[in-house]
């Protein structure tokens, strides 16, 4: 399947969806949601949690032509269930657990059984979560928007 | 020529017991935390970041700690260590239109469509020292309620650039022709820089560049040594989200979020044989809240456009090869520290040198003298 094709087809979206909110939240409130579902899944790791880089590419006047920016620290994870289904992890910064428990999560919401809880009782509230920090950061910035007064000067 | 000198370890070790002892200062008071600094100086970690160029403001925050806040030492730890780390490809390109914007202004157009945000700024207050800091008082924070989100920012909508308004009547060049595909840019950790550089590469050597360095090439160059006063079409500051497509997956998913500003300035130009007369643009991106960084590297990157714009290369700030292989603080502070190196032979050699010309041209005075003497 090309990429294209992988995008149009809706449980990769919904793979895409799940695994960007595991991975814009701050481990620790990934971490707290995650323990109280006290989930033990068996699962084996087919990457154990590595740290690295990724080059970081803008666009030359924010639309022209990609250019490297700098690096960014990431760790990526894959893990196995006892199912067979595999969890992939990519998480910015440096944090193994992050990135075990987001492969964990991963791999669980692929699986029939799991899905629904982990939707309701992970991905439902940390998306709630980083919508919070979204709004919080939106009011921040429009209080300081600036009102012009404008003079009128001359005839019209 | 250095010489191998032996007998320094001692001395070396205690050396290094005494920077820490000088680092931790006073252990009546209490030690400062990674986090403090990270938290506390933002402003100095985003720096690291920027020049170290690894994004990653906990590893910035502990350089300067361990540096003792040397901005240069720790952007020098932060390179360092980057070396240590596999690389896992390169992310998608940023898509900065869609960024939550928490600080645009514009100094061209007053009523822009979706605002000024002043966000948190140092503009506008008037330096005056705040003793009430020192007084380790608690410091007056925004309140929490804040005026009705207007409807773009609650909705998180992309704020349009500026200099797009600009683009509707066809008065300012085009970012990219149309109809071009993406070229993959070079990555000069990868390969050295050649001469001419392409655009994207002086960028990324511009982001990582000193930014002291690039302030005083752009003060320079809108002084009149160089062709570079421009007005500061909009600079924009908020987070963006990080995609990659990773190979086992074959499709793009976000790994987190970047905090950056970014700065377009407008140029005017003159036109040429091929080109109507229009403005054209200088663009600069940092991490983190770095303006002063964001403003300098996209003053200079539109200098260093001069030959491609049929402009007359006359001052340093348009020279690629000047600007571009002496931007770079880690290089630069190795060259001239390493005139701490022992040097003794070297200076040996000169000092008798200089011992020997003053013999030989005392001799020669001398010399002439007594003939003088003579046909007197």
């Amino acid at each position: 399947m090309s990429v294209e094709q992988q995008q149009e087809n809706p449980e990769t979206r919904a793979r895409q969806h799940w695994m960007g909110v595991l991975a814009k939240s701050a481990g620790s409130t990934l971490q707290q949601h995650w323990q109280a579902l006290s989930l033990e899944p068996e699962y084996q790791f087919i990457r154990q949690p590595e740290t690295g880089l990724t080059m970081l590419r803008g666009r030359v006047g924010g639309s022209g032509q990609p250019f490297n920016m700098g690096e960014m620290t990431l760790t990526r994870c894959a893990v196995r269930l006892a199912s067979g289904t595999l969890g992939v992890s990519y998480v910015a910064g440096r944090s193994p657990q992050h990135a075990i428990t987001a492969a964990l999560a991963d791999a669980l919401l692929q699986e029939d059984d799991t899905q629904a809880l982990l939707q309701h009782e992970l991905i439902e509230p940390l998306q709630a979560h980083l919508h919070a920090e979204h709004q919080q950061r939106a009011a921040q910035a429009n209080s300081t928007r600036v009102d012009f007064f404008t003079l009128v000067r001359g005839e019209d | 020529m250095y010489v191998a000198v032996k007998g320094g370890e001692k001395a070396i070790d205690n050396a290094h017991a005494l920077m820490r002892t000088q680092r931790r200062g006073d252990t009546a008071i209490a030690e400062l935390s990674v986090d403090q600094i990270r938290q506390q100086l933002p402003l100095a970690v985003d720096r690291i970041m920027n020049e170290g160029s690894v994004y990653d403001p906990e590893l910035a925050a502990l350089a300067l700690k361990q540096a003792s806040g040397d901005a240069v030492e720790a952007i020098f730890l932060l390179r360092a260590y980057r070396t240590t780390l596999p690389r896992f490809g390169y992310s998608e390109p940023l898509d900065t239109e869609q960024m939550q914007i928490e600080r645009r202004i514009s100094g061209t157009f007053k009523d822009l469509p979706g605002g000024q945000i002043l966000g948190s700024t140092y503009d506008y207050t008037h330096r005056l020292l705040d003793f009430s800091l020192l007084a380790s008082g608690e410091a007056e924070v925004a309140p929490a309620e804040a005026n009705a989100l207007s409807e773009a920012l609650a909705a998180g909508n992309s704020c349009p650039r500026v200099l797009e308004l600009l683009n509707k009547e066809g008065l300012i060049e085009q970012s990219r022709e149309t109809g071009d595909g993406d070229q993959i840019p070079r990555d000069l950790t990868r390969e050295p820089v050649n001469y001419p550089a392409e655009r994207a590469v002086r960028l990324q050597n511009l982001m990582r560049g000193d930014e002291g360095f690039l302030l005083s090439l752009s003060y320079a160059s809108m002084r009149g040594y160089g062709d570079s006063h421009p007005f500061s079409g909009e600079m924009r500051t908020g987070r963006v989200s990080v995609e990659l497509v990773p190979e086992e997956l074959g499709f793009p998913i976000e790994i987190g979020e970047v905090l950056l500003t970014e700065s377009e300035m407008v140029n005017q130009f003159h036109g040429s044989k091929d080109l109507p007369p229009q403005f054209t643009r200088g663009y600069g991106i940092a991490f983190g809240r770095a303006e002063r960084k964001a403003m300098s590297v996209a003053l200079v990157e539109r200098a260093l456009r001069a030959e491609e714009l049929g402009e007359e290369v006359l001052y340093p700030t348009q020279d690629q090869e000047f600007v571009l292989s002496h931007t770079d603080c880690v290089s630069a502070n190795g060259f001239v520290s390493h005139l701490k190196l022992p040097h003794y032979v070297d200076f040996q050699s000169e000092l008798e040198m200089i011992r020997r010309l003053r013999k030989e041209q005392g001799q020669a005075t001398q010399s002439k003298t007594t003939n003088e003497e003579a046909n007197a």
